[in-house]
């Protein structure tokens, strides 16, 4: 089949077949920065949350505005801010750490509203009951409350690796040869043809994120059930 | 490193503003009519609106947004259509976010209570009448508050366009620290505004949100 138009523009499968392990390969630096990404998002969300509901004031209020600045700001921003300013205070990583930790900090915001919700959903009951039998504020915090918030967060959190795995093209613009600027800049200003390199990127997000989305679906579903 | 007042940068900057807050008003215009039409095609009674409907929502928010950008730069010239930066920019903003759109016009429209719709029916009202008269209305209040955080999303998505070389604020920080080495300086400044306006862009939302349910009878539920 070939997609041509008036002008000629014609959809080359042999090129298209020719450049797809490349893109391939690369998307297995897309992956791993989203997986690395997502792991410190859990931990900086966590952390977040904690803050959010500190009983010392300045420390909850911070958090509160942290989260908001965070979630208020463009990520480009934020990689372009990790990427050019830190080098000058002496902290130079590579782009594709920069590029992790610019994630993880993004999506930590996000996280720590998922957070809230899973945690305000637990009944009072609980931690009234772990007041009764004296636990202290730490155990019940961690032991009780935490275990219970967290597996109905679980398709948020999937939700959230998605839309993180769709942000990750964004590390092309600081030089991470992930898929997106493999398509662009390796494969495209290469080749000078752009058309099959990043129509096939869109095709490999569409498809990766369809089957995600699904199986998202499906677990929600499976935890309703549950309930 | 400098310590320099930053004062001189701010006029490039607000200029760069000026073109990010177009951008986002755009985006903002482009996406409220597709998040109407494709939410509204998702419940539709006619199965091909309801395809298109979903083929477009699921295209647009399975890609990413730069990906979508890049695609209409520089894919679309091989078809015979080279757009404008800023009008790919705003394109791809809006169609972007529309799809995120649709899905809450579509919630909100589902979430009408079934027994309006009855009435209507019950009433001779058309099926456009009770569209118009009674589901919408009612369905927009509870649309405003997640549509706000689609504004805001598109409000930072727009710092993309900046690598197509449309002159928003990220594209001019982008200069000015080429050539200022200001870096901190620079991008402080840049993130403090995205932020007032995503915070401007919220406050607005929830505003309107307190105007349009003034009197009206949530049904006991707390909006």
């Amino acid at each position: 089949m070939n997609l041509s138009l008036a002008t000629g523009a014609q959809w080359d499968w042999a090129f298209a077949w020719e450049i797809l392990p490349q893109l391939l390969s690369a998307m297995r630096v897309t992956v791993t920065a989203t997986l690395l990404g997502m792991s410190l998002a859990v931990f900086g969300g966590l952390l977040l949350v904690m803050m959010r509901r500190s009983h010392i004031k300045t420390l909850s209020r911070s958090g509160y505005w942290t989260i908001e600045f965070i979630r208020g700001t463009p990520l480009l921003i934020q990689l372009y801010f990790f990427y050019y300013v830190l080098p000058e205070y002496g902290l130079q990583q590579s782009a594709m750490v920069t590029g992790v930790l610019a994630l993880g900090l993004h999506y930590s915001s996000y996280m720590a509203e998922v957070y809230r919700a899973g945690i305000d959903a637990v009944p009072k009951g609980q931690w009234e009951a772990a007041t009764a039998l004296n636990f202290p504020p730490k155990r019940t915090f961690f032991t009780l409350i935490l275990p219970q918030a967290i597996p109905p967060i679980v398709p948020a959190s999937g939700n959230y690796l998605v839309a993180m795995f769709k942000d990750s093209v964004l590390l092309s613009t600081i030089t991470v040869t992930e898929v997106l600027y493999t398509a662009r800049d390796d494969i495209g200003s290469d080749r000078f043809r752009y058309l099959e390199p990043l129509t096939l990127v869109g095709v490999l997000f569409l498809i990766v994120s369809l089957i995600s989305v699904a199986g998202i679906r499906r677990l929600e579903r499976h935890l309703e059930k549950k309930r | 490193m400098s310590f320099a007042p930053p004062f001189d940068l701010l006029p490039p900057l607000l200029v760069g503003l000026g073109k990010t807050l177009q951008l986002t008003a755009g985006g903002i215009l482009l996406c409220v009519l597709l998040a109407l039409f494709a939410g509204l095609g998702k419940v539709s009674g006619i199965p091909p609106l309801r395809w298109l409907a979903n083929i477009y929502v699921e295209i647009f928010r399975g890609t990413s947004a730069l990906v979508q950008l890049f695609w209409f730069f520089f894919v679309l010239p091989f078809f015979g259509v080279s757009l404008e930066p800023m009008l790919a920019g705003i394109l791809v903003l809006g169609l972007n976010s529309g799809a995120y759109g649709a899905e809450v016009v579509r919630g909100a429209i589902q979430a009408v209570s079934h027994g309006q719709k009855e009435a209507a029916t019950a009433l001779g009202f058309t099926p456009r009448q009770t569209l118009w008269r009674i589901l919408l209305p009612q369905a927009v209040v509870s649309m405003l508050p997640p549509m706000s955080n689609v504004f805001i999303e598109l409000l930072k998505n727009s710092a993309l366009v900046s690598v197509i070389s449309v002159h928003d604020l990220t594209f001019v920080a982008q200069i000015h620290r080429a050539d200022s080495l200001r870096t901190t300086a620079i991008f402080s400044i840049v993130l403090v505004l995205y932020f007032a306006v995503a915070q401007g862009l919220s406050r607005g939302m929830s505003f309107l949100e307190k105007r349009l349910s003034r009197g009206r009878d949530l049904g006991g539920v707390k909006a």
